[in-house]
């Protein structure tokens, strides 16, 4: 990757986030987990989701699944990004006139399939695999997860079926923040060490670090073992970009006011370090 | 008293008490510094929690589980129904959110069939207290029964001082000759201001907190049936098998087939997604909407004469 190719991803990923901290504002969002799987996505959809932007439904497209649904203000900043998705509909945020609510839908174009249910599209992802290995087709299937989502038992139930079916044309890609809601993630129901337990199931693993583009672009780009589902757990901050948020327990669902938001926003771009009162919540 | 006050008093009296949640603290923020092991978090695993429980119920203990009402109802389902329900173990499941209470979250946590699902377990109990005190009323005696129960957990402050429970038993807050409100839960607040105005109209406005879904109440809807011309169910729920499927069999059951009933409920479809207040309007819960959707059903069934007086 050259580093003008980097420079622009980067700023891409800027103007993202941008749209993340909007979307706190008012009756709020799954902030810091949707600033941690900002590169991953933007890498994705810029890099390695081939889309017909004519025909979304092109059944030659790859497919990305975001099965962490809570983080969507990172798809719909990456989709804004892409110019499938006017910026103007990011107001309509919670309202019941439009379909911009906490959780994918696919009223909005692009969105390959609900979520907000942790440890479901594992498994749909898993189906569209097997139909693209069935018709021969050269698709590439790609979803991501939370770590937390990890907890659920159809996660690891799709890996040994699809691993039973030689899913090779299947990507996982966990967005290993360490947190899962207020707690982390090694204080609850421990992960580690992760990639074992995904080799011993039949994947072939990579760790990385889910912010740094050439890491993403070898991990993406890497030979395949034949039969095998790919794993790329990409080790990211909670909140990354935000110093006053990162790696919080407190700052899992954030509603900000306008002026909380304002200060995020030039604490984004290396000013002045945000002063944040709003409680959080416990809630979703 | 708020419910965590309730529970955290309710579970040092009683050791046998275990709290569990699939990692959703909302409810019990301070439980795991007060009761230390007997607070059991098992991460996003719903089916393994309900499992848990059912291993930790046949050793005696009395686990509260908590999750989001969707998670808990749907995901654990089978778990709930076979290792619970069949052994008719005293699991007592807390379902939050429920309902339009997940206003933002969209079809994914829509907890709206959930009295249902869980109403169909044999054995299994069902309550919807209409807000925290109603729920700081009536837990107390949900939990020390014997029985597997199901709540909608509801921590909502409301303006209404209710009485005390009586398991099993509705709370008939007026009765009514023109109509009768039958509602449970959240919509409670809203069905109570809506009878203010249809009364302002001249109606005379009957109103039932049901409070318990299953066993309900049979004996108010049917006094209710008998003394009212119309009944009004209004849930947050599928019109399918929620109160309106329950008045209709209670109906049925003591041959009242005639009294007319109009449903106010989800008809086939996923609410709105949207703030609270929006999904309200939108969706015609508002106290406002209420009152006009009867009007709306009293005016066009007097003009097209379906009464028989």
């Amino acid at each position: 990757m050259t580093n003008e190719q980097s420079a622009e991803l980067q700023s891409t990923a800027l103007r993202v986030r941008e749209h993340i901290i909007r979307l706190s504002a008012g009756g709020g969002c799954f902030i810091g987990a949707s600033l941690s799987c900002v590169e991953i996505m933007v890498y994705l959809y810029t890099h390695v989701i081939r889309r017909n932007a004519d025909n979304p439904h092109d059944p030659k497209r790859d497919y990305l699944f975001l099965s962490k649904g809570h983080d969507v203000p990172a798809l719909y900043g990456t989709f804004v990004e892409m110019g499938w998705l006017a910026e103007e509909r990011l107001s309509n945020h919670l309202s019941t006139q439009d379909s911009i609510y906490w959780h994918p839908n696919r009223q909005i174009p692009g969105v390959e399939f609900h979520s907000g249910s942790l440890g479901h599209l594992p498994a749909v992802a898993a189906g569209v695999a097997l139909d693209c290995k069935l018709r021969g087709s050269k698709n590439r299937v790609v979803v991501i997860t939370g770590d937390g989502e990890l907890n659920e038992g159809s996660v690891w139930e799709t890996l040994l079926v699809a691993n039973a079916y030689g899913l090779d044309n299947l990507t996982l890609v966990v967005d290993r923040n360490m947190f899962q809601a207020n707690i982390r993630t090694e204080e609850l129901v421990p992960l580690e060490p992760l990639a074992d337990k995904f080799k011993a199931f039949g994947c072939e693993v990579r760790r990385i670090d889910g912010h740094d583009y050439e890491q993403l672009e070898e991990a993406f780009d890497g030979g395949e073992e034949k039969g095998k589902v790919k794993v790329i757990i990409a080790d990211t901050v909670r909140g990354k970009g935000l110093p006053s948020i990162e790696a919080r327990a407190d700052r899992w669902f954030c509603a900000f006011s306008g002026d909380e938001v304002a200060q995020l926003l030039e604490e984004l771009h290396g000013n002045k370090e945000a002063s944040i009162e709003s409680e959080t919540l416990v809630v979703r | 008293m708020t419910y965590e006050e309730l529970l955290t008093e309710t579970a040092l009296k009683d050791e046998r008490i275990i709290v569990m949640t699939a990692e959703n603290r909302a409810l019990v923020r301070n439980l795991p510094r007060i009761l230390g092991a007997r607070f059991v978090d098992t991460g996003i695993t719903e089916q393994t929690m309900v499992g848990m429980a059912a291993g930790l119920a046949l050793r005696g203990r009395i686990p509260i589980v908590h999750a989001l009402a969707p998670f808990l109802t749907m995901r654990a389902f089978e778990f709930i129904r076979t290792d619970v329900g069949i052994a008719g173990l005293p699991v007592k499941l807390s379902g939050y959110i429920p309902g339009f209470l997940s206003d933002g979250n969209g079809p994914t946590h829509q907890a709206i069939e959930d009295i249902a699902i869980m109403r169909g377990i044999p054995g299994m109990e069902v309550y919807s207290p209409a807000d925290e005190d109603d729920s700081v009323k009536m837990l107390p005696s949900i939990w020390a029964a014997p029985a597997p129960a199901y709540v909608r957990i509801n921590h909502k402050k409301g303006t209404f001082v209710h009485a005390p429970y009586e398991p099993g038993k509705a709370e008939v807050v007026a009765e009514g000759k023109d109509l009768t409100l039958l509602v449970y839960g959240f919509l409670f607040d809203n069905a109570l201001q809506a009878r203010t105005l249809l009364e302002k109209e001249g109606l005379s406005v009957g109103l039932v907190n049901m409070r318990s879904l299953k066993p309900v109440d049979q004996e108010a809807i049917v006094r209710a049936a008998r003394g009212s011309r119309l009944l009004v169910t209004i849930e947050d729920h599928l019109q399918t098998g929620g109160l309106y499927s329950i008045v209709a069999e209670v109906l049925l059951r003591h041959r009242l087939a005639v009294a007319e009933v109009l449903p106010l409920a989800l008809d086939e479809h996923w609410f709105r997604p949207g703030l609270l207040g929006q999904v309200l309007e939108t969706e015609g819960f508002t106290p406002v909407a209420i009152a006009s959707r009867i009007k709306r059903h009293l005016e066009f069934d007097l003009n097209s004469h379906i009464y028989v007086q």
